[in-house]
């Protein structure tokens, strides 16, 4: 954790040092998750919280908690930088 | 022995451990294909198959005319008493207020 800079070089590291910030996570389908990123795994599998799902744009539903499944061409955005 | 999970903050860890924590709670599963379910989560795996009971699947079925620009979403709802979900066809896991 506290070794950074190694971290941050690798996707996955960079994920989990931005554990905490609003993310907005992006499916193949076109499907867009915004919320507060609360864990990630080696599958890309994501647990956000206090998520908003977006269709085409247009808030679609709110999840207290929401478990992504990886694989669903999943693409992360820290809305934070 | 320490518990891996400590009892004092039940904190997720990992992304599963929210599906865990979802045990025997009902859960809303978003499935590939426009399909919903929504059912008491019995188990799950790390493939992320699931076994739900008491379960509501609602299907939307999109009619779209291309001309006329405007979608009729039809919704099919079907009730099933026990349902296994292979895992690759999970979009998402959401804890729901049982209502």
């Amino acid at each position: 954790m506290e070794n950074g800079a190694a971290d941050a070089k690798d996707p996955s590291g960079f994920l989990s040092e931005i554990l905490g910030a609003p993310v907005t996570v992006k499916l193949n389908s076109g499907v867009v998750y915004k919320g507060e990123l609360q864990s990630v795994d080696g599958y890309m599998n994501i647990a956000l919280e206090d998520t908003k799902e977006y269709v085409d744009g247009k808030l679609r539903r709110n999840y207290g908690d929401a478990f992504v499944r990886g694989n669903n061409g999943n693409i992360p955005i820290s809305s934070s930088l | 022995m320490a518990d891996a999970d400590n009892d004092a903050a039940p904190t997720v860890q990992e992304p599963l451990d929210l599906v865990r924590l979802s045990l025997d709670e009902i859960v809303f599963v978003k499935l590939r294909g426009d399909r919903e379910l929504k059912g008491r989560l019995h188990a799950y795996d790390s493939h992320c198959n699931l076994v739900l009971g008491d379960v509501e699947e609602t299907i939307y079925t999109y009619d779209e005319d291309e001309e006329e620009e405007q979608q009729d979403v039809r919704i099919m709802k079907k009730q099933s008493e026990m349902l296994f979900v292979r895992g690759d066809s999970v979009v998402l896991i959401s804890p729901q207020p049982s209502s």
